[in-house]
């Protein structure tokens, strides 16, 4: 009988299946993982410790740069836990465009994804499938916010402006023709809410070329079915949220049980697994897409007949419109103490969370009366979600760690911070 | 949802009468519990009949030494948040280390697993040690860091920068060589500044 050696192997940090700077170091029997010990912190900015020497308005940013593929929602936990401090109520019309793009932000997270997830797997098409979607989504980003990724559209108190009346359009060039240009630029000659709307008309059967790929694909589910079962006990002992606590069959979401700002007033149903394999969260996490969809047609609906304010019109947090600022000399001062010294917080604590693409986002955010925050912790649901790797990949087969890298949706920007 | 919390804090009260400090604020729960009660409290709080607060979402260190309204008493804490699935609750457990030289507060990683790394993150941070552990390893610094990076005594450039030497041809740590700057300061105005609120 052939001699048995194990081994302590390295996977990553520069592995492409780690998903950005993952060093997990496998202890092997032959190719069964015995134990599996995640290094992380090569990503590691210390945006916590940043926060506290800026003021609130200027870390917004800071949270694009947490999950970098579901930008805006890190900003509308980090807006809500500034508006909780300041008891401050946000116009009802920005709560639907945070709505909206909340849901916008899921989808796209949900396809990168599914994209990297395929590819991990060794389906190489679905990749491409979803950046060809991304692009339109992405382009509606750039369009409220002028960044196709690290936005910074959500601020205490509303959003930044409101939603454009016309998108950009592509210029002639010497790739494309006249002719191809029209046909590009026809989904994009009336408001961005027109391009959304004509978006969820086509997304749905997009997801179903997903599914095609997919759902009942052979490799694909060999690959899945019976990898990383989490049991809804553990789930809850190992503080999972979101789609991994709903693949083990438990029905908790945020929108649904804790609501905030609109999602009460949404028609939308939350999808949960049998098994809690990584098979169930493919298919809880693509039927999120359908949903998400659903909720963003009902927010056009609504963002169509419902003309108003998107931001709060207490200048002490949020700044003054240019030309109040130009003609009245109260507003001047406000414009220029919100730019100089920011918004002063009164003192206290608080714990704000959205329900994430990725699990349950919050922040605890502590203020003693400054400009700034005396410490904010942010709660990035893939933390406890990598530290469960162990758990979740002993007895599993060496190839199966990618699967559960990638069912987990690990992005390393939230959980190094 | 204000009821059920006040209803919440009423049972916990009674429960462990003063060995908690309980107290509401902007809708949240908050209970505060010395550090030898902190473990016994958080198993009761997990095996609760009516409440059980199953799942640990986060635990982190806080350093209280340059906050304005608490900068007499102890330094470290450790601040918990809890919640419920079954019943839709959420809680915040705080405890303070006894000790501020040598903060050590018990681990309560056998009670949630959650809080392995939560701790290990702690512990990196502000160099609070959990008593019961197990594995209480660096988690986010670099391999060899010295110091506790989040304590309000660690400069926000830290102490040493890294660079690649061409003369030893690798890889050197080197004391920093940017001055701190702080561009808008810190400013604390009086009670009700602006006069925020329902705006």
């Amino acid at each position: 009988m052939a001699e048995i050696r194990n081994y302590t192997m390295n996977f990553g940090p520069q592995h492409p299946a780690a998903h950005g700077v993952l060093r997990l170091v496998l202890e092997l029997d032959g190719e069964v993982v015995q134990r599996a010990d995640p290094h992380i912190g090569l990503l590691h900015r210390a945006t916590e410790k940043l926060a506290e020497t800026r003021t609130w308005v200027q870390s917004v940013p800071y949270m694009d740069r947490l999950d970098y593929v579901s930008m805006m929602c890190n900003e509308h936990a980090y807006c809500m836990a500034i508006e909780k401090l300041l008891n401050l109520d946000v116009p009802e019309r920005a709560q639907y465009i945070r709505v909206m793009f909340d849901e916008i932000t899921r989808i796209l997270n949900h396809l990168l994804w599914l994209g990297a997830h395929a590819l991990d797997v060794g389906a190489m098409t679905v990749f491409l499938y979803a950046f060809r979607e991304r692009e339109d989504l992405m382009d509606a980003y750039e369009a409220v916010s002028g960044a196709r990724m690290h936005a910074a559209y959500y601020r205490p108190g509303g959003v930044y402006r409101d939603l454009p009346d016309t998108m950009p359009q592509y210029q002639a060039n010497k790739f494309k023709n006249a002719d191809a240009i029209k046909r590009l630029n026809e989904n994009r000659s009336g408001s961005m809410l027109d391009f959304l709307q004509d978006f969820t008309d086509r997304f749905p059967r997009y997801v179903d070329e997903y599914e095609t790929l997919l759902t009942d694909n052979r490799i694909w589910k060999q690959r899945l079915v019976d990898i990383g079962i989490v049991t809804p006990e553990r789930a809850k002992a190992l503080g999972f949220t979101g789609p991994m606590l709903r693949g083990s069959g438990i029905a908790w979401d945020l929108r649904k049980k804790q609501p905030y700002e609109v999602y009460d007033r949404m028609e939308f149903d939350i999808p949960v697994g049998t098994n809690g394999d990584s098979y169930d969260r493919y298919l809880v996490r693509i039927e999120e897409m359908r949903q998400s969809n659903r909720i963003i047609r009902q927010c056009i609906d609504w963002l169509r007949k419902n003309p108003g304010p998107v931001i709060s019109d207490n200048h002490k947090v949020a700044p003054p419109s240019r030309e109040a600022m130009k003609g009245n000399m109260e507003e001047l001062i406000h414009h220029f103490k919100l730019f100089t010294e920011g918004i002063h917080v009164p003192s206290g604590e608080c714990y704000a969370a959205v329900e994430h693409p990725k699990g349950e986002f919050g922040i605890y955010a502590m203020s003693d009366g400054a400009n700034k925050p005396y410490r904010l912790k942010i709660r990035a649901p893939g933390f406890a979600h990598l530290a469960a790797m162990d758990e979740m990949s002993r007895g599993h087969m060496i190839s199966d760690v990618v699967a559960i890298i990638g069912t987990m949706d690990i992005v390393f920007g939230e959980i190094d911070r | 949802m204000s009821t059920r919390i006040e209803s919440l804090r009423d049972a916990l009260v009674a429960q462990f009468g003063d060995k908690v400090r309980a107290t509401i604020a902007l809708g949240e729960l908050t209970i505060e519990v010395s550090a030898d009660d902190y473990h016994d409290i958080s198993l009761a709080l997990r095996d609760h009949a009516d409440t059980p607060f199953e799942q640990l979402i986060d635990l982190c260190g806080v350093d209280y030494s340059t906050h304005t309204s608490r900068s007499e008493g102890l330094r470290y804490a450790v601040v918990v948040h809890l919640m419920s699935v079954a019943a839709n609750l959420r809680l915040r457990l705080r405890t303070f280390a006894a000790d501020d030289g040598f903060p050590v507060v018990a681990s309560v990683n056998d009670v949630w697993p959650a809080a392995n790394w939560f701790e290990r993150e702690a512990f990196d941070l502000y160099g609070i040690l959990f008593a019961g552990h197990g594995d209480l390893r660096r988690l986010l610094t670099d391999y060899g860091f010295v110091g506790h990076p989040f304590r309000k005594d660690f400069p926000i450039s830290g102490h040493v920068e890294m660079r690649y030497d061409p003369d030893t041809k690798r890889v050197i740590y080197q004391p920093v060589t940017i001055a701190p700057r702080e561009v808008t300061p810190r400013v604390v105005r009086e009670e009700n500044y602006g006069d925020v609120g329902h705006g």
